[in-house]
């Protein structure tokens, strides 16, 4: 999960400066982003948050309003799409509906006048490797949408290009084989060395494959940063309630030391990490992620609030649980194996002081 | 539980009863008629009933039996019904030119004797002696011929009943047959050269030029054809718009002829004809996924090889209707080269209307049919067949 901070001290795809309006619609404002080689970075975030065209212009489908991208340090966003070798792929997959299999991944091959002998290897084994080496004939009409995915990737994948564009490739498959392509997305990425760039508004599809991510909002980049810093350190509000689920807690500083501090929040008191650089008395947001919080009987551990259980919800393999602690109405995601309580009981909700997480206003 | 399913069904087939009075009313009767029309020949039969049933049992040796020309005597004195008679007349007079004159000269000599007076046929006229008379006439008679339809192709039968190529001034057929599917694939191809860029055009545009695009094609649509084909009758003209616009250019010197000429016929009926090729190209460009194309330049393709290799393949399908549609009606089209051509721009369906209106002939006129019916039918044969291959709309 670190190789992409060692990775990033050389840049290899760069945003400077970039925007992008359609209109009087501004979508893309004042990006600054670098990418390195051998990246896999995910571009999260919902939908009209600018994250699809930031793509386009990469492929250059569309050109930035103002701002240059630059990839191994040549500017390339003048260049027509044809001459960037970028492998793009698409969410509705784009294949050529009235070319076979093998044809639409021999495509890119004959556009840059290889030789028909060279050809046939070359999409065989791009075929191979996408696991459809038997399916060459067919039309892509005649595959279903998994197998239509990964001759889409093949394609995108067999002229050997350095960077590869995804738009929720994984959008239009269910959730099963979603799950299965993203692992071997991941491997691709990992054997073939590429530098990917991936679109998507799923938050745990971004977490599972990503060495980045980089959340979007309204055009403007919310956060960049490893799986683990989105998710356990989120910077602002929007990241930490669009990047999995979380309790968002207003709370008052009482007092300030240096292990942490002590806040009011809905008529109870509890210890935090951080004050975020605030004082006594001043307000601040707190994020404090379901699955921090344990139930018990013990009053005597960290942070220990009484509370009563509102709801309590199998979900299979974890259990929802619903609480009302004071005035705060705080979920808490269980191992389905914990001990059961009856709605209406009296329990200790209980936290470690870092579980919190001070997020900006 | 079987009722129930019966009276759905009743129900249902209730429900279409309508439409299949109406398409049987209007659509298969008239066409049942035309093509019985075409192979019937019963004016002889009517009008000469007892001369008839003596001629089906002649052997075709001369001379005649007495019992025939007796037979046929009979018939004229007791000639009743003038249109019935009329017609008959005209059916023998086609099949050898000067029957009219010797049926009317018998007619009143026959009728100047006695009632039952025996009448010797070739005192009144020699012609009686000749055979080609009494075959003609015995070539009437059968209820069902072929003539109207080898007749359309410039065929007949001569006197041993062999088919033959038609002689002389009747053998036109042929080459208008010709020209007009020259004429139509000439239509055709010039639709599908402005159509196919123009409905891409149409397809890629957005917003007020889409609708503009696309209203250019319908509004003459909703035009009437006669209107708009007079409005070509003045632009084309010696004096008119556009010889008026080339002269003031100084690109000629002197009008162009433009009209009552092949010229003036083709560029009219393309522009008529026109909406029926863009309109389902358009439909087809329409639903190509737009991302196709960029998925093309991502992949190393320059736009006019995406072109090639992506846009015009797909399409095809769009292509090809419009062909079909355009050619089909182009086939049958009559007022725009009436007004706008001259004699030897004249389609299948003026000839159709000559026959039909001019003279009469229905025979002749529903053969022609056919041979149009059967052209277009065999066409929409080898379209089916085209479009067949699989051809699958993207996801």
């Amino acid at each position: 999960m670190m190789r992409s901070v060692t990775r990033s001290m050389t840049p290899y795809i760069q945003f400077k400066q970039v925007s992008k309006s359609f209109g009087s619609v501004r979508v893309v404002e004042h990006l600054d982003f670098d990418i390195a080689h051998g990246e896999f970075v995910s571009l999260l975030g919902p939908s009209g948050s600018g994250k699809t065209t930031i793509l386009m212009m990469l492929a250059g489908f569309e050109a930035p309003s103002s701002g240059t991208i630059h990839v191994a340090e040549r500017r390339i966003d003048q260049l027509p799409p044809h001459k960037r070798d970028m492998g793009v792929v698409f969410q509705n997959f784009a294949l050529f509906p009235h070319r076979s299999v093998a044809e639409n991944v021999a495509f890119p091959l004959q556009m840059r006048g290889m030789d028909r002998g060279k050809i046939a290897p070359k999409v065989a084994r791009a075929l191979e490797m996408v696991k459809l080496g038997h399916l060459g004939e067919r039309r892509p009409a005649q595959l279903s949408g998994g197998q239509q995915q990964r001759v889409a990737l093949a394609r995108a994948l067999v002229f050997e290009p350095e960077v590869v564009l995804m738009d929720e490739p994984l959008g239009a498959l269910d959730k099963q084989l979603r799950e299965h392509m993203q692992l071997e997305l991941r491997d691709l990425h990992r054997t073939l060395g590429l530098t990917v760039i991936f679109v998507t508004h799923d938050q745990s599809e971004a977490l599972t494959m990503s060495d980045r991510v980089a959340v979007f909002n309204n055009g403007r980049v919310e956060q960049i940063g490893t799986p683990q810093q989105i998710y356990d350190a989120p910077q602002t509000r929007f990241v930490a309630e669009f990047v999995g689920e979380t309790n968002l807690i207003e709370a008052q500083i009482d007092t300030v030391d240096q292990g942490g501090a002590r806040v009011q929040a809905g008529g109870l008191a509890f210890l935090v990490d951080e004050a975020g650089g605030r004082g006594p008395g001043e307000a601040i947001n707190l994020s404090l992620r379901p699955e921090r919080i344990r139930l018990g009987d013990d009053a005597s551990v960290g942070n220990a609030l009484p509370a009563q259980i509102a709801d309590w919800v199998y979900q299979g393999d974890h259990v929802r649980v619903h609480l009302q602690a004071g005035e705060l109405m705080l979920v808490a995601k269980l191992d389905r194996r914990s001990r059961e309580w009856p709605v209406g009981s009296a329990v200790i909700a209980s936290f470690e002081p870092d579980d919190c997480r001070v997020v900006p206003a | 539980m079987t009722r129930v399913v019966a009276r759905a069904r009743l129900s249902a087939l209730a429900l279409i009863a309508p439409l299949a009075l109406f398409l049987a009313v209007f659509f298969v009767w008239p066409l049942v008629t035309m093509l019985t029309t075409a192979v019937t020949d019963g004016v002889v039969r009517t009008a000469f009933p007892s001369a008839a049933e003596a001629a089906a049992d002649w052997n075709r040796e001369m001379p005649v039996p007495a019992a025939l020309a007796q037979a046929l005597v009979a018939d004229l004195r007791g000639v009743e019904d003038q249109a019935a008679f009329g017609d008959a007349v005209r059916r023998l007079n086609s099949a050898v030119p000067g029957y009219r004159s010797l049926l009317s000269r018998t007619l009143s000599s026959a009728r100047s004797v006695a009632p039952d007076a025996p009448v010797d046929l070739e005192a009144i006229d020699p012609r009686w002696g000749e055979a080609q008379y009494w075959t003609a006439f015995a070539d009437a008679v059968p209820r069902f011929t072929d003539r109207n339809l080898l007749a359309a192709v410039d065929l007949s039968r001569n006197a041993a009943g062999e088919v033959v190529s038609g002689a002389g001034e009747a053998s036109a057929n042929r080459v208008i047959m010709v020209r007009t599917f020259g004429i139509a694939a000439g239509v055709t191809a010039l639709c599908a050269a402005i159509g196919l860029p123009y409905a891409m055009l149409a397809a890629t545009a957005t917003g007020w030029l889409r609708m503009a695009l696309l209203l250019a094609v319908l509004l003459p649509l909703w035009t009437s054809l006669l209107v708009r084909t007079a409005a070509w009758f003045i632009l084309l003209q010696n004096e008119g718009l556009i010889n008026w616009t080339l002269m003031g250019l100084w690109i000629t010197d002197s009008p162009i002829a433009l009209i009552f000429n092949r010229t003036g016929v083709v560029i009219a009926m393309t522009h008529v004809l026109l909406p029926f090729m863009v309109l389902p190209i358009y439909s087809v460009i329409v639903g190509i996924p737009k991302n196709l194309m960029q998925a093309a330049g991502s992949l190393g393709a320059p736009p006019l090889r995406a072109f090639f290799h992506v846009l015009l393949p797909l399409s095809l399908p769009g292509l090809l209707s419009g062909s079909l549609l355009v050619f089909m009606v182009a086939l049958g089209y009559y007022i725009t080269p009436a007004l706008l051509g001259g004699a030897n721009d004249q389609m299948i369906s003026s000839v159709i209307a000559f026959y039909a209106m001019g003279t009469a002939n229905w025979g002749m006129a529903a053969a022609l049919g056919i041979f149009l019916l059967t052209a277009t039918m065999a066409l929409y044969a080898v379209y089916s067949r085209l479009s067949d291959t699989p051809q699958m709309t993207g996801r």
